[in-house]
């Protein structure tokens, strides 16, 4: 008779904890002080709070507890091995960009191509607060809300990810690309990612970011984005989450915009097990733009959850965000837009579009546009739709020769389309397209021609 | 070309087409006229292809080949086309990129190329000239705004731009003005041969002041109840439908 197997593992909360300590002399006193505190006070957040529940408001239509009863290896050695060929097919292709690759959490130099300017710079996180610990140290931390638990976590044991940086009045002259690559395929793992952009005035830098695995374990990412927006500032954070349907992936953004800047985070969310986007916005300066743009397209059991927040703290901003979702077979979405309209924002524009597509009789969405406004004169509006493809335009297309696959392609399409309209960059745009075309099952050229 | 023996359609458990009879040939324009409820779309969109409609018995040939198991597609991939009496809008689609993917769909049923831009843009600009449309229109998102005559020169426009064999207008005439009557009714002329043939509903006799038919057929409760030639229209315009539903109780 076989010996009952039996595997004792600790819940992955408490081997989080329990790691910290290790985890704290491995660093062996190289961090600085700063970043130390701040990595003690995370873990105590953690510890406090835990993993978020659905009975924390925030995540009510949303349960980590399946992602969270896995066993992850974390701060492990992980295979490092990887070829060129595995990275490429994820980038933006045919142009010149700077480029961050980072493999099982390590930063990969020699498939990375980073730069160090005068007036700009895309690096490893790392060694940037090696080297430059007082710019780290005046953005890196203040502008997340390290009371969250995810982000709590991820400043306890953050140690890679990209910091670009942009000087005043200066402008990048490539897209910037991040790569985060999980390739192991022995374990599972968990990631905590961490991303510092911080933009100065009148500068304008545009990245790209891609969270990808190459395996078939399960993988937990954990990323924090912290971004800074100075006054007449130009910024765009593009984020593809097609990843495979063994990951979850926690995403949380904040950024803080001066005077008359602008700008524009727009997510793809086209696979992955659980995806759950936290995206925060706070105006700190007067006439500045925020967009948030997304188009959620998904089968199969995925979950896309997006929960925006947009604090107008000051008057004179505006607001759009347009969030577009298509879901089939048995998935599920959540959006859940909070707008924040404080005493003295007057002249406030807040725009907020959630428009679905249901497929299929098993696909879910829950939409939830939350609305404070404490000044009296604003213009704050929000809209929400589910509906079906329109079966007379379907037949419509059919009788012109269109056959109802890609009839319903182009309809998806045309439904999403807008979604496209900030990207400026013409091979992101074409790539992305394509993409979607791809996820639609579909050989159409879908991106409209100029005659 | 159309062969239609003895169709009968129900939709919902009630029947709306009881037994008709038609042949169209190559070469031919016939008008199907009838008063409401009389039929006349719903025959229109079974030869199309629309499945709400369900076919009891009979059949509807179209060059020798049984069409009623053919999806809407393959049938206009066939050569049929339907010009709908209401247009469908699609926002976000333009016409354009509308039609140019029908026709490299289309080819790609027949294993052609797609066409060539240059070759494409040079048909359009020729259909946009014969239904005198200007070249912004072909921008806009199909018939989204688009005005009735708008939306009736778009479809003669695609059925230019598709060369169909069997061209099917219902009621291509509602909410035209008489100068986009003329304009729709023209391009329909100009496009009709030797090789192909139209079939128009409509209800009155001013679309067929333009579009003269070789046969004209009283659609009523759904059948068949008269044909003649292009008389027939003037005296039905003259006269209502009211004499042959006596002509029929007699």
């Amino acid at each position: 008779m076989k010996p009952n197997k039996k595997r004792y593992t600790l819940k992955l909360h408490d081997k989080l904890i329990n790691s910290f300590e290790k985890f704290g002399q491995s660093l062996n006193g190289s961090e600085t002080n700063s970043l130390s505190n701040l990595r003690a006070e995370g873990i105590e957040v953690f510890k406090a709070k835990g993993f978020p529940t659905t009975k924390d408001e925030d995540w009510k239509y949303t349960s980590l507890n399946k992602s969270i009863k896995r066993d992850y290896d974390f701060g492990a050695e992980f295979s490092l091995d990887i070829k060129s060929e595995d990275v490429d097919r994820f980038l933006c292709t045919g142009i010149d960009s700077y480029k961050l690759v980072f493999v099982n959490g390590v930063f990969n130099a020699s498939l990375s191509n980073t730069t160090v300017q005068d007036k700009f710079f895309v690096t490893n996180l790392k060694d940037a607060y090696e080297g430059n610990s007082e710019l780290f140290n005046e953005y890196y931390g203040k502008l997340a809300d390290t009371q969250q638990s995810m982000v709590a976590l991820n400043t306890a044991f953050a140690q890679e990810g990209a910091f670009v940086y942009v000087k005043a009045g200066t402008v990048v002259d490539k897209l910037i690309q991040i790569l985060y690559i999980n390739s192991d395929s022995s374990r599972s793992m968990m990631n905590q990612a961490r991303n510092l952009f911080v933009v100065e005035d009148r500068a304008e830098v545009q990245i790209l970011e891609r969270h990808q695995s190459l395996s078939d374990e399960y993988v937990f990412t954990n990323v924090v984005t912290e971004t800074s927006v100075g006054n007449e500032a130009h910024f765009k954070h593009f984020k593809i989450q097609n990843d495979q349907d063994t990951t979850t992936l926690v995403d949380s953004t904040f950024v803080k915009q001066g005077a008359k800047s602008n700008a524009l985070v727009d997510t793809f969310a086209f696979s992955g097990e659980l995806t759950r986007n936290n995206l925060h916005f706070e105006f700190a300066g007067e006439y500045a733009e925020a967009h948030m743009d997304a188009i959620t397209l998904l089968k199969g059991s995925s979950i896309v959850d997006h929960h925006t927040f947009v604090d107008h703290a000051v008057p004179n901003c505006q607001s759009n965000q347009l969030y577009k979702g298509i879901y089939d077979e048995k998935s599920k979405g959540v959006f859940n837009g909070k707008v924040m309209v404080r005493k003295d924002a007057q002249k406030t524009n807040a725009f907020q579009q959630n428009n679905n597509l249901l497929l299929s009789d098993f696909a879910s969405i829950d939409t939830k546009p939350q609305l404070e406004i404490f000044a009296d004169d604003v213009a704050c509006s929000h809209g929400c739709t589910i509906g079906q493809l329109d079966d007379e335009a379907l037949f419509y297309m059919q009788s012109r020769g269109i056959p109802q696959k890609e009839a319903k392609a182009f309809l998806m399409f045309a439904f999403a389309g807008d979604t496209f309209k900030n990207i400026t960059i013409p091979q992101l745009k074409e790539q992305l397209i394509n993409l979607v075309a791809t996820k639609l099952n579909v050989d159409l050229e879908l991106n409209e021609i100029d005659l | 070309m159309l062969k239609i023996q003895d169709l009968k359609v129900e939709i919902d458990g009630k029947e709306i087409i009881k037994g008709l009879s038609l042949e169209i040939n190559k070469g031919e324009v016939h008008a199907i006229m009838g008063p409401n409820g009389a039929g006349k779309s719903t025959l229109a969109a079974v030869i199309a292809g629309r499945d709400e409609y369900k076919v009891t018995s009979g059949t509807i040939e179209f060059e020798g080949k049984d069409i009623l198991d053919l999806a809407p597609e393959e049938r206009a991939h066939a050569g049929l086309f339907l010009s709908f009496q209401y247009p469908v809008e699609i926002p976000g689609v333009s016409v354009t990129n509308f039609i140019k993917t029908a026709i490299n769909e289309s080819r790609k049923a027949k294993g052609l190329d797609p066409m060539p831009a240059k070759e494409l843009l040079k048909l359009m600009r020729e259909k946009q000239q014969l239904l005198e449309m200007d070249k912004q229109f072909m921008s806009r998102s199909i018939n989204e705004g688009f005005s009735g005559g708008e939306r009736k020169r778009n479809e003669i426009f695609q059925m230019a731009m598709l060369d169909p064999k069997l061209s099917i207008l219902d009621e291509t005439d509602s909410g035209l003005d008489i100068d986009a009557l003329r304009i729709v009714a023209n391009g329909v002329n100009k496009l009709k041969n030797e090789n192909n043939a139209v079939m128009v509903i409509t209800h009155y006799q001013r679309l067929l002041d333009h579009i003269i038919p070789d046969f004209v057929h009283v659609l009523y409760d759904g059948r068949i109840v008269k044909s003649g030639d292009k008389n027939l229209a003037l005296e039905l315009e003259a006269k209502g439908y009211d004499w042959i539903k006596k002509e029929l109780e007699a």
